[in-house]
């Protein structure tokens, strides 16, 4: 079998090929975890039915549907509005989902960048979403949206801290910031001479995991860190002015960036698409179906969270950043470095 | 947190129609650093109804709060005016429309005390087994929603499911889910159907298992704590002195209950049953004690079916009702609250006069005083822990 990621294709075919994978890639990953978590799994916590009817096997045409009346709902921007900031704002919240999932390996030739600085890009650019909520509760001329719109701010700022000194211990260990060289670091490391399922970071860093988990649904601004959106009281904060298409920008932005964070969560904490022993074509073939398996476990983690707690308030979420997870994450990597140090 | 405002804020007697008219026109969106007016409602999820919030705010701190009531007049107290007393049940029902058998009960005592009937034992007894149902059905939606409120999805579903249980037995008794219009003056309209107290039986332990979730799930959920604990503090003079009234007063630590202390409408004295009370006069005590009322509701249930008495279920009354010329005032522990009709009969077939005393009216009146200085995300809690319901306000 002729082996077909060894095909040169030319430049400009790679790229195109590249680009329409992750285009499609987002919005795929948001339904899948739409789908599964939103519809059905919160459907089951919640003891009820959830969507039965569309597409004939439990549902599952019930979101494509929802996009499809999306896009032929009227496009209402407030009279008030700052047209273009308002028009701009949902696609840089889509545009910086886009922008981690190139890093994300599947495998150990099916990746789209093979970045050094592979973490530190993915958390940098995960944060440029700040700003389109920013702008989107800025521009709709709207209280409810202002409040929602700061508060997005404020907390984004305050989790991007231990989001990034999570991430720390596993560079440390690693020592790499590659994604790519930090599974294939967990494939070929051994628990104690046993290199049966390689070696997970988890294993060492679960506070780091812990931590990484907590500020994720912050970043993501899922309860119990919803305030930005906080329905109750909020109605839906920065997005309350927005329908139709743009509206389910924000929406493929919210579920496309917990595809993301799940996939970052598992390539360096869970061993992402790596598969002990098995090398070449079969890696590149397995791995994608390992990398998704532990996507949809963190996810699920992820989203349990999500529909059992309540609300924390915006000042104890601020307390709950600077006096727990910065201090827990800052003591993290002095341990890690320290017992690095000494093995 | 206490409910002390952080820096002196002006006193709250400005006139109130300017806030309203600047929360209409004022599109506040430069870098301003003085107080916004945040318009809450008449659409909003968080006030279910129509109630209307101006909130002056200080970046998310309250500086004061007016509710403003009315959307929802719908004029019963004159409308029963030209109604005669066996048709004014149908309006009555929809004042509290989650509990509307205890809106009937006090109306139909004072006829009743008016005309010197009396209803017979079973009647009396169906009648309290009925009002306690529809408490327990109030609360489970309470217990849910107040979890949604704060911010959790899934209490609000399993409220609303194990409400359907005590629902499905009203609609078996009076043929109404909602507006059961089963009080007839000297008595009720019908006997309990067959099998009946067998399934209350099983609906009972079913509520007090769904009492011991929503323990575990929300009271037991160390957010929820954190929200709702030392936020929104009615000592309980302050309470008293603007008229709030049943669990929300409880919560503040006053150990009163019309259906033990007031004079007796239904036969609760016959029952072995406890007035819960909570210290604190918090959030969080306003939802443990409705938590622990809807329990005791439920054991006041297995009681009354256990000990129904046999007899007839309607007193003998005249064909058409003419109610002798005289005033009567009834006050009864409802749901939401105290809730009183003061009647005033001519000795025609309606009353002259009816003044409806409702609960919610008098536990909103004190917004302006609990809502100074919390955050936004409070008031809300606040509003949701005051229990209130928009047809209850404006009757």
């Amino acid at each position: 079998m002729t082996d077909l990621l060894a095909l040169d294709i030319g430049w400009g075919t790679t790229l195109g090929i590249k680009t329409l994978v992750v285009l499609g890639l987002v919005p795929m990953g948001a339904l899948i975890l739409g789908y599964t978590f939103l519809l059905k799994m919160m459907s089951h916590m919640q003891s009820r039915l959830g969507p039965m009817d569309p597409g004939g096997f439990h549902g599952w045409y019930q979101l494509v549907g929802d996009g499809i009346k999306f896009l032929q709902k009227e496009d209402i921007m407030p009279e008030r509005a700052d047209r273009r900031v308002f028009a701009l704002a949902p696609a840089i919240v889509v545009l910086s989902t886009f922008l981690v999932f190139v890093v994300i390996p599947a495998g150990p030739r099916i990746k789209v960048a093979d970045l050094d600085v592979g973490v530190f890009y993915a958390l940098a650019v995960s944060s440029l979403s700040v700003i389109g909520v920013l702008m989107a509760g800025w521009a709709s001329a709207n209280k409810y949206a202002l409040l929602g719109g700061l508060r997005a701010a404020a907390q984004l700022i305050a989790y991007e801290l231990p989001l990034v000194l999570a991430v720390v211990g596993v560079v440390v260990q690693a020592g790499t910031m590659n994604l790519n060289e930090i599974v294939v670091f967990q494939r070929d490391a051994e628990i104690f001479g046993w290199g049966g399922i390689g070696f997970p970071l988890i294993l060492t860093q679960f506070i780091g995991f812990a931590l990484f988990m907590v500020a994720t649904q912050a970043e993501l601004t899922q309860p119990p860190f919803d305030m930005p959106v906080a329905e109750s009281e909020l109605v839906a904060g920065y997005m309350v002015e927005y329908t139709g298409f743009r509206f389910l920008f924000f929406f493929i932005g919210e579920f496309g960036t917990a595809f993301a964070f799940s996939g970052l969560a598992a390539t360096l904490f869970l061993g992402g698409w790596a598969v002990p022993g098995v090398e070449g074509t079969a890696a590149d073939v397995l791995g994608p179906i390992v990398l998704f398996a532990k996507v949809m476990f963190v996810a699920f983690l992820m989203f349990w969270a999500r529909f059992t707690y309540p609300r924390l308030r915006e000042d104890q979420l601020q307390a709950l950043a600077w006096k727990w997870l910065i201090p827990i994450a800052l003591v993290n990597i002095l341990a890690t470095g320290v017992l690095k140090v000494a093995f | 947190m206490t409910t002390t405002p952080p820096r002196d804020i002006p006193e709250f007697d400005v006139d109130p129609t300017l806030y309203r008219h600047l929360a209409d026109t004022q599109m506040n969106v430069e870098l301003d650093t003085g107080d916004m007016i945040l318009n809450i409602g008449p659409q909003h999820p968080a006030t279910h109804g129509t109630l209307r919030l101006v909130v002056r705010l200080d970046g998310e701190r309250v500086v004061a709060a007016d509710p403003i009531i009315g959307y929802m007049h719908r004029g019963y107290e004159k409308l029963v005016e030209f109604r005669t007393y066996p048709q004014i049940t149908t309006l009555i029902n929809r004042i509290d429309w989650l509990s509307s058998f205890a809106n009937e009960v006090p109306f139909i005592a004072a006829a009743e005390r008016l005309m010197e009937i009396e209803a017979p034992p079973r009647a009396q007894w169906i009648r309290t087994t009925l009002t306690e149902l529809s408490r327990i059905a109030t609360f489970l939606l309470f217990l849910g929603e107040m979890g949604l409120q704060v911010g959790a999805i899934t209490p609000a579903f399993y409220g609303f499911r194990d409400r359907e249980y005590v629902l499905n037995l009203i609609e078996a008794v009076t043929g109404g889910r909602f507006h059961p219009n089963f009080n007839r003056i000297g008595g009720i309209k019908e006997d309990l159907p067959w099998g009946w107290i067998a399934d209350c039986k099983q609906a009972m332990a079913k509520v007090l298992e769904s009492c011991d979730t929503f323990e575990d799930l929300v009271v037991g959920n160390p957010i929820f704590e954190q929200r709702t604990r030392s936020i929104g503090i009615i000592p309980a003079s302050v309470g008293a002195s603007y008229g709030v009234s049943g669990s929300n007063l409880r919560a503040s630590g006053v150990d009163w209950d019309l259906r033990r202390d007031g004079k007796p409408y239904l036969p609760y004295h016959e029952l072995d049953w406890k007035v819960w009370t909570h210290p604190d006069g918090d959030s969080f005590a306003r939802y443990w004690v409705r938590l622990q009322e809807t329990r005791e509701s439920a054991r006041m249930v297995l009681q009354l079916v256990d000990g129904l008495p046999s007899g007839p279920i309607m007193a003998k009354v005249p064909r058409i009702i003419k109610v002798p010329a005289g005033e009567a005032w009834i006050n009864t522990e409802n749901p939401l609250g105290e809730m009183g009709y003061y009647v005033v009969s001519k000795g025609a077939t309606g009353p002259f006069r009816v003044k409806i005393r409702s609960a919610s009216f008098s536990n909103v009146s004190i917004l302006p005083w609990v809502l100074r200085g919390v955050f936004v995300p409070d008031v809300i809690t606040i509003l949701a822990s005051l229990y209130f319901i928009l047809g209850d306000i404006d009757r």
